[in-house]
């Protein structure tokens, strides 16, 4: 238990991804069986305890701790799970419980016994340990270390792609010995016997229309990039499911889409959800998402649909190692006539040349399409993003000049440098209204300059945080680009920008002749936002 | 006791029978300075009282002239005007103490900023028995238990052997916690040279002029190459790594050693990504032995969290008051 809570405390210091990946991949490496499959399965999610409510702690921590000094030391730390591990005196000294011992106790606890379980526990751990115990039962690690993390964590440790994990991943249980006995190389590769498995999706790589030139525009097809979440919709003898692109099961948020299914397969498409008559901006599907349940109205309102791309599985075919071509001929017979309105066919863009093509992208049928996507007629179906066979070729961000207005140091090796920044635009009242923030997208070089800026301009300070001289006549303007705009109650602006990014710093521009707010509104017009 | 012995003034804790103030915060006649750390020593007092460490501290920091008129005290009795007093270790850095004060018949010990666990670098926490006792109440919330400092340096050991890409940047206030992380890390075996931020050289030379060796130190020049520090301890204050002098370093790995490492919001609000919990202050076990042990009718609470310490003495019925004192920090520097 005292490797998975230091496991759990570093991952919550440590800033960098790949830092993170590479202390899970370690602790996978040293931790042996079972343990490390129940602190995987807790990494991804798939570890399922008996839940214990936040009173039910606090009953059991009144026993032993003055009142008043509980509530002066959780108003100090302000977190229930560490105000316990710490405050907890413990009878007698720690001991290393094993994870999967803590794991089977709680699992194997009666309702009514859970509390007492949990307290004979934090009587035997030590602080950290404590900490990662409350954690566990109250159900949110809060790590910042996503599922996917732990599957590329996972897959560095063994040595394999990471799609070979999210393949088979759903046909598995904690603590994962199988799994593990084929990434040690003990074992042969554990066969994924589940109905209705995921398959490792192909992705495309971005393309520019310099290098489209050096390409054969007969070898390939065009069709348009939805902007919605990319999933695999699976019909195996009577299971249905809806998978992420990384292969988590998302059915729950969407039954309207799953009962699109008349097929026996796997279909690979776009979901989106439709409002008043035309397809929804990529806002209101986000409403939907993480939902484990949905309601009526959303239901009947903002309705979810399936924008077929490619056919992986006819039946029992697996069609994966087909052309395109053969492909798309059998997803159209499959899709003809069944329920339009819950699955239909991404059409493809008829061209002959580059420039018609560019054409047609410059103005697409609508305004929840977020570039072309080209395939080569003759591409099999690969796991993961090789490069060559298909490509996207994505509509250029928007972009407008904003005014820096403050700016937060960075974390690890960017806490010597203020790299956050968040801008702002005029209002209609002539002042600087902030709409968005963005981290990246500047060179070393020009950080440093930003960085100098802020500190010889600052005219206010809030901890790591610095207001910057933002006035008409003196600011810095910078070049914003992003990918959309939502509209958002939580910022004052009422826009919330996708992917914001900083593309170009311009000096040689006065803050006064940055945007204004009125340009960012007319643009929600235009996209449909 | 008919008129209290020390009582809080807006200038600091004062005593009306020998007319001087402990660790004033204002400019006074006569200041009792308990140790060196700024938020206690302040410089502008007419004449002050200190141990030989604390007014060499007080000299390398505000110059030779910081007051007119200087006497080191040790552990024998001084009297001032109807009260005596005399200077005992408190343990909390070099040169630190405890000051007792009697008068008439009421001896009272304030004891300034202490701690009761092992620090090669200073003298330790002598037990003295009184009438009164004050406390500070810095990690005085039930919360705090400071693990032993030698396992806090264990993983910056530790860590120093996995990141051997990384420069160990090791936040640590210069005066006391600066020395004393150096001198776990040689106790721990730790002999290569340690890097130092410019304004902790000079405290450091006092340091090793008293016979606290640190071993060999060097300056975290520019000059150095950019990966010259790479898997390599550089010590410097906390408010340094948010200054272009950090940038010196490759891929830094934030070390901070402080008693507030203990609680995860304090060490996420600043950024570390390497938590020691090393303190020169005493947690919330060594607080109430140390006021169980003094045997005190009356405990008063100064800076920090003192409504819990009182809670706790109510609990234990011993009487406690807060002083309320102003002007000290939560942890000085």
């Amino acid at each position: 238990m005292k490797a998975f809570a230091r496991l759990l405390d570093q991952l919550i210091l440590t800033p960098s991804r790949n830092e993170k990946v590479a202390l899970v991949r370690r602790y996978l490496g040293t931790t042996p069986d079972p343990d490390r499959g129940y602190a995987l399965a807790a990494l991804t999610g798939d570890l399922h305890l008996p839940a214990v409510k936040p009173a039910v702690l606090r009953a059991l921590v009144a026993e032993r701790v003055d009142e008043v000094l509980f509530r002066l030391s959780y108003d100090y730390v302000g977190d229930l799970a560490e105000t316990i591990s710490l405050i907890w005196e413990a009878a007698g000294a720690s001991e290393d419980l094993p994870l999967s011992v803590v794991v089977e106790r709680l699992t194997s606890a009666s309702r009514g016994a859970a509390a007492a379980v949990v307290g004979d526990l934090l009587d035997r751990l030590d602080p950290s340990s404590r900490y990662a115990l409350l954690k566990l039962v109250t159900g949110n690690l809060r790590t910042g270390f996503s599922a996917r993390l732990a599957k590329v964590a996972l897959a560095e440790h063994g040595g394999v792609p990471v799609t070979e994990i999210e393949e088979l991943w759903h046909g598995l249980v904690a603590p994962y010995g199988a799994l593990f006995a084929w990434l040690d190389g003990r074992a042969s590769k554990p066969v994924n016997l589940a109905r209705g498995p995921f398959r490792p999706v192909m992705l495309a790589t971005p393309v520019s229309e310099s290098e489209l030139a050096a390409l054969d525009p007969a070898a390939f097809a065009a069709e348009w990039k939805w902007d919605g979440i990319r999933v695999q919709v699976v019909s195996d003898r009577g299971v249905r499911r809806l998978y992420s692109r990384s292969g988590d099961d998302i059915s729950a948020a969407f039954p309207d889409a799953l009962d699109a299914i008349e097929f026996e397969g796997s279909i690979d498409g776009e979901l989106l959800v439709r409002h008043e008559g035309g397809v929804a901006p990529f806002a209101a599907l986000q409403q939907r998402l993480n939902r484990k349940t949905v309601g009526k109205a959303t239901l009947a309102d903002y309705p979810a649909f399936i924008r077929a791309y490619d056919l992986l599985v006819d039946a029992d075919d697996d069609l994966r190692h087909l052309p395109f071509r053969d492909r798309r001929a059998r997803l159209e017979s499959i899709i003809t006539g069944k329920s339009p309105d819950r699955l239909d066919l991404s059409p493809l863009i008829p061209f002959e040349a580059w420039d018609e093509l560019a054409t047609r992208r410059e103005a697409p049928p609508s305004p929840v399409i977020e570039g072309v996507m080209l395939k080569r007629w003759d591409s099999a179906y690969l796991a993961g993003r090789p490069k060559g066979p298909w490509f996207k070729w994505k509509r250029d961000p928007f972009v407008i000049d904003a005014v820096l207005m403050y700016a937060q140091r960075g974390h690890g090796r960017r806490s010597s440098f203020y790299s956050d920044y968040t801008f702002g635009v005029w209002t209609g009242e002539g002042a600087l209204t902030p709409v968005g923030k963005a981290y990246f997208g500047f060179t070393d070089e020009e950080l440093l300059q930003i960085d100098r800026y802020v500190r010889d301009n600052t005219v206010e300070r809030f901890g790591p945080v610095r207001a910057v001289r933002a006035e008409p006549g003196h600011g810095l303007v910078l070049e914003v680009a992003f990918e959309g705009l939502n509209r958002s109650r939580r910022h004052k602006s009422g826009v919330a920008m996708r992917f914001p990014r900083i593309s170009r710093l311009r000096w040689d521009k006065r803050p006064a002749e940055a945007d204004r707010l009125e340009a960012l509104e007319s643009l929600l017009e235009t996209t449909g936002a | 006791m008919t008129s209290p012995p020390l009582l809080p003034r807006v200038e600091g804790l004062y005593c009306p029978a020998g007319d001087f103030f402990i660790d004033p915060v204002r400019p006074v006649e006569r200041a009792l300075v308990t140790h060196g750390h700024a938020d206690h020593a302040r410089a502008g007092h007419r004449a002050v009282l200190a141990t030989a460490e604390t007014l060499d501290i007080m000299a390398i920091r505000y110059g030779p002239d910081f007051a007119r008129e200087t006497q080191a005290a040790d552990s024998a009795w001084i009297t001032l005007g109807e009260s005596r007093v005399r200077f005992v270790p408190a343990g909390h850095i070099l040169g630190s103490a405890q000051i007792v004060v009697e008068v008439g018949g009421t001896r009272v010990v304030a004891g300034g900023d202490f701690k009761r666990g092992s620090d090669p670098t200073c003298a330790e926490f002598e037990l003295v028995p009184c009438d009164v006792f004050i406390s500070e109440a810095t990690f005085g919330l039930p919360v705090f238990r400071h693990p032993p400092a030698r396992d806090e340096i264990g993983k910056l050991i530790a860590s120093l052997g996995v990141n051997v890409h990384r420069t160990h940047l090791v936040g640590a206030y210069a005066l006391g916690k600066a020395q004393r992380v150096i001198r776990l890390l040689r106790d721990a075996g730790y002999d290569a040279p340690i890097f130092l931020h410019g304004s902790l050289q000079r405290l450091c030379d006092y340091y090793q002029s008293r016979g606290v060796a640190l071993g060999r130190l060097l300056p975290a020049t520019v000059d150095a190459p950019r990966d010259g520090f790479a898997g390599r301890v550089v010590i410097g204050p906390p408010t340094s790594f948010g200054t272009p002098w950090a940038r010196r370093f490759a891929d830094p790995m934030i070390a901070f050693a402080s008693g507030w490492m203990g609680v995860r919001p304090r060490i996420r609000q600043r950024g570390v990504e390497l938590p020691l919990v090393i303190s020169d202050h005493s947690d919330w076990p060594e607080l109430t032995q140390t006021i169980e042990d003094v045997g005190a009718e009356q405990i008063w609470v100064t800076h920090g969290q003192e409504e819990a310490l009182v809670r706790w003495c109510e609990l234990q019925g011993i009487r406690a008051r807060p002083l309320n004192l102003v002007g000290y920090e939560e942890e000085p520097e």
